[in-house]
């Protein structure tokens, strides 16, 4: 299995990305420059965290034009994982490969602290290694976290069991329904708040954040490599990621 | 032609803006408290050129919807003045 994590001018998670997949899975991870027009031959992207083109216009905004991001939308449209992550959230939303927005913080605080979240669902390719309702500790690191969709949207988002992770005690943003990230209809492009890359050793302070990784492998293995430890858990992931290669 | 758009984006209505909110809280910290509300947004001043002024309005409601708004959360409007030469 290879990855790709997309570096654009401003981010600054895209090390921890590489270093995390290196770490928790041992497989192959490019860094991946903004200006590059082709993602043939990944399996798995990451959009990683940071402040792409310093947030101007609004944070995601001009980023999600740049020549890479064609590939990550062809990328996804072949049904192959996509995981955005804080600023990757946010370019996913603005580029309409997630819905709804992410609007400054409530109380406009920008916060770096590590929270509680629950695990909805396990559904995903991103989190088959999780329980559901399993509680997990990430760190976040941001001032636009606070994620809004409309009445329809959110509905549907319910509807169809897209909201993968929601806060648990304080809402360190104000998101609409506490929620800290969801996935696609097709359940293959994820966008969350928290840092998962930046759990994935106890130096860190957490290493709850490394089974995203490991969920991403295992489906990948049971879809491509034969039988793996998920598969049971791994059934909706299989149709989600089907189209993944031909 | 020359033409100069002045665009202004703004928060739907239904999202929230707490940079707005914000600045109810100081205004009436500093004793303006008969304000109410304050919806803060964003102001562009851009200069085009066009051979009309049909074209130049397509294209800066082409540039709004592209790029400048965001359409889930924000809405727009603008005014188009021709210049000299």
């Amino acid at each position: 299995m290879k990855f790709a994590v997309i570096v654009f001018p401003g981010s600054n998670c895209d090390e921890d990305a590489v270093r995390a997949v290196r770490r928790v899975l041992g497989v192959v991870v490019d860094a991946i420059w903004y200006q590059t027009a082709s993602l043939d031959g990944y399996d798995a992207v990451i959009i990683p965290g940071g402040f792409s083109y310093g947030d101007y216009l609004r944070a995601g905004a001009i980023a999600r034009f740049a020549p890479v991001m064609t590939a990550v939308r062809r990328h996804a449209l072949a049904g192959r994982p996509v995981l955005g992550i804080c600023n990757g959230f946010q370019i996913l939303t603005e580029a309409g490969l997630l819905p709804g927005a992410l609007l400054p913080n409530e109380h406009l605080q920008f916060r770096c602290e590590i929270v509680t979240v629950q695990v909805e669902t396990n559904q995903t390719p991103f989190t088959s290694a999780y329980r559901v309702g399993q509680q997990i500790r990430l760190p976040i690191a941001h001032g636009q976290g606070n994620y809004y969709a409309d009445a329809a949207t959110l509905e549907e988002l319910r509807a169809h069991d897209q909201i993968v992770f929601r806060y648990v005690g304080e809402n360190p943003n104000g998101s609409v329904d506490r929620i800290a990230g969801i996935v696609n209809r097709q359940r293959n492009v994820l966008g969350m708040m928290p840092h998962p890359e930046r759990a994935v050793h106890p130096l860190l302070g957490s290493t709850d954040g490394a089974p995203v990784f490991i969920s991403l492998l295992h489906t990948w293995e049971a879809l491509f490599a034969g039988p793996s430890p998920v598969e049971t858990s791994a059934v909706g992931v299989r149709s989600a990621c089907a189209g993944g290669r031909e | 032609m020359n033409f100069q758009a002045r665009i202004q984006v703004t928060l739907k209505s239904g999202v929230s803006d707490p940079q707005g909110a914000a600045i109810v809280r100081a205004l009436a910290m500093l004793g303006f408290d008969e304000v109410t509300d304050v919806r803060a947004g964003k102001y562009l001043e851009l200069r085009l050129t066009a051979q009309d002024e049909v074209t130049a309005r397509q294209r800066v409601t082409a540039m709004c919807e592209t790029l400048l708004a965001n359409p889930v959360i924000e809405r727009y409007e603008f005014t188009l003045m021709k210049e000299q030469e």
